[in-house]
């Protein structure tokens, strides 16, 4: 009797159907990549018990684990249930493994839990994305970084969180050191300069980054009490047009930017082509074939930006076009 | 005189000494801190004894409530100058007993160092100090070993609990917020053992300039100047003049605290400066911390708060480089 796998609800249910006959992968997914060790250990029983004793780190920051049988997926749901409990996965019935596999994993760098650059915690944020836009099959990037350097490479995704700070200066515990000038010279986009022994800095060339902050030796220089971040928009890898993603928000909050996210997501389902193959079609195809227009009625429904916060009245991607 | 009190009646003692004096205190400036979702705790003007942090050595030390950051001397215009008006109120300043050591240091460069300075003299004539005592050692500090570790010449010693709060008052200024407070035996606290154990070197003489200990040190100094600003007992600081921008001919000068690691510290006329690398730099300060301020004053200047070995971003041990210079001379 032949295999009888119905392959498409196993990927949705995060198998993977390998090229060897028979055999898959479990794909496991850590939002923000930020997970209890112990896990580790509930990965490697897994992978010792029915894979190949080999768990390949994705480039979306979870596991997977090789050679799998497909016709031991259910036994590896019920394996698998530990993790998706301690993960905090939402889940409707225990046991089933993960149950969507569209909207891929929510990345993230290492963020304000380690790195002295990062403006926010990362991976409390993308758990709390995680928390609002899963179960969900549509095919959405998401990726958040601590600051400008941008080591989570967040324009390359469809939505890109890049931590900001806004600077805020006590001119009376200034020293004019100018340790936040070198810094923001050296470091970042040269925003800071002094006159009459005090820093001024260039607010429209500021990227927010707290570089100055970090360099100041007497707290003069600090951070604001709200976070802010610079949401960009529909980068993409894949083979027609590959592309970063673009600036739509600086200075932007939390709030906002869920809104945003789940409003795209009502986007998406009115307007993604009905014969997409497997109910996938990328959302920046979407936005390319409907247009930018369109697309920021339906993301800025119901939001109220902040004073603060810069827009970008239209968005332009530019990439390499192989389908031209 | 010892006390004993509420923390109620504390709080009310508080608020009347708050009509007279401008209370400073180490206290928490909640995501003020270096990095992202940190603290800094430093010295602020409080308004209620709950506001004082009482558990955790201040980042920055109590120098600030004398000497500002940044203290206007005199405004000018081309006719005449003006002498900034000085508060009527008195200062009450909360600190540990390093620092009230270093409080005599304070004194000695503004004060017994040829003219008395005059902005300095008329703030500490005005300010009476609140000893907080230490329960356990802070870290990096190392009190015991510059002796440092107690101090009577405290107007007021305060130590607090939950319910109540522990006095010992010595100035007669004060006695009387508790006229009708019930009296006990009240000694400060104090530790008697650091985990951090300094010996300063004896024998130290010009030979030590070529030490290679300096360039060491100095290749890893970023020349940041942390370690004087956070520093009880560095009084450095620069003159800045500056023009208003909307009328040039008028203006102020300002002190601003300067430190002998940042660049231009010792920059004079034609570019020339006399310490041109962090080595050079960084021996200037040791020698001025353990060895030339006590050839002149009969007492080294460093009181072991430990505050630079905290702060510096380098990891640079200022503890460990003078044990090291000790047991080289050993």
């Amino acid at each position: 009797m032949g295999l009888d796998i119905n392959t498409k609800k196993a990927k949705k249910n995060a198998f993977r159907i390998g090229k060897v006959r028979g055999e898959g992968a479990s794909r496991i997914r850590v939002p923000g990549g930020y997970l209890k060790a112990e896990i580790l250990g509930l990965v490697q029983e897994i992978a010792q018990k029915y894979g190949n004793g080999v768990v390949h780190l994705t480039t979306r920051q979870g596991f997977e684990i090789e050679g799998i049988r497909l016709e031991d997926m259910d036994a590896i749901n019920e394996m698998l249930q530990p993790i998706i409990e301690l993960l905090d996965i939402n889940q409707e019935n225990p046991g089933t493994g993960y149950p969507a596999s569209g909207t891929r994993n929510v990345c993230a760098c290492i963020g304000n839990n380690v790195c002295p650059f990062a403006n926010y915690n990362t991976s409390e944020f993308a758990k709390r994305i995680e928390d609002e836009i899963f179960p969900n099959d549509l095919h959405f990037k998401i990726a958040l970084t601590g600051c400008p350097n941008d080591c989570a490479k967040v324009r390359l995704h469809d939505f890109g969180i890049v931590g900001m700070t806004m600077p805020q200066y006590d001119p009376g515990r200034c020293v004019s050191c100018q340790a936040c000038i070198k810094g923001c010279k050296s470091l970042s986009v040269d925003a800071l300069r002094m006159e009459n022994y005090k820093i001024v800095r260039d607010e429209e060339k500021c990227i927010g980054c707290g570089v100055c902050v970090t360099k100041c030796p007497t707290r003069a220089f600090t951070r604001s009490k709200k976070k802010y971040y610079r949401l960009t928009l529909m980068g993409r890898t894949g083979k027609r047009n590959p592309r970063l993603g673009e600036d739509f928000l600086l200075w932007t909050d939390e709030d906002t930017i869920v809104k945003i996210i789940l409003n795209t997501y009502r986007f998406v389902k009115e307007y993604i082509n009905p014969k997409a193959p497997g109910g996938k079609e990328h959302i920046g195809y979407i936005i390319d074939r409907v247009g930018f227009t369109e697309y920021k009625k339906w993301a800025l429904e119901g939001v109220e930006l902040l004073p603060e916060t810069k827009m970008k009245e239209c968005v332009y991607w530019n990439g390499v076009h192989f389908d031209r | 005189m010892g006390y004993q009190i509420s923390r109620e009646t504390a709080n009310q003692i508080f608020a009347q000494l708050k009509e007279h004096y401008d209370i400073f205190a180490p206290k928490v400036f909640a995501g003020e801190g270096c990095f992202s979702d940190t603290d800094v705790i430093r010295y602020g003007k409080i308004n209620a004894l709950d506001e004082i942090e009482w558990e955790r050595r201040s980042e920055y030390s109590f120098k600030e409530a004398l000497l500002a950051v940044n203290e206007t001397l005199f405004y000018f215009t081309e006719e005449e100058t003006t002498v900034v008006s000085c508060s009527e109120k008195r200062l009450l300043i909360f600190l540990r007993s390093c620092d009230l050591h270093a409080l005599k240091r304070l004194d000695a460069i503004y004060l017994e160092n040829g003219p008395e300075d005059f902005y300095y003299r008329r703030l500490r004539e005005k300010a009476s100090f609140v000893l907080m005592g230490c329960s356990t050692t802070c870290e990096n500090g190392f009190c015991v070993s510059m002796g440092t570790n107690r101090c009577d010449s405290y107007a007021l010693y305060l130590k607090i609990s939950e319910e109540s709060v522990w006095a010992d008052c010595k100035s007669q200024d004060l006695l009387p917020y508790f006229e009708k407070a019930q009296t006990c035996e009240v000694q400060p606290e104090y530790v008697t053992e650091n985990a951090e154990k300094v010996t300063l070197p004896k024998n130290l003489s010009v030979d030590s300039f070529s030490n290679p200990i300096w360039e060491e040190y100095g290749s890893r100094c970023i020349g940041c100047g942390r370690c004087n600003f956070v520093c009880p007992t560095c009084t450095c600081f620069t003159m800045q003049d500056i023009l208003y921008r909307d009328n040039e001919n008028v203006g102020e000068r300002r002190r601003v605290w300067a430190s002998c690691q940042v660049d231009g510290y010792d920059e004079i006329a034609g570019g020339i400066e006399f310490r041109k690398t962090q080595g050079e730099r960084l021996r200037f300060k040791v020698m001025h911390k353990i060895y030339d301020f006590e050839k002149r004053f009969g007492y080294p200047m460093c009181v072991g708060c430990g505050r630079c070995d905290s702060v510096c971003p380098e990891y640079i041990s200022y503890t460990s480089l003078i044990n090291r210079l000790a047991k080289e001379e050993a």
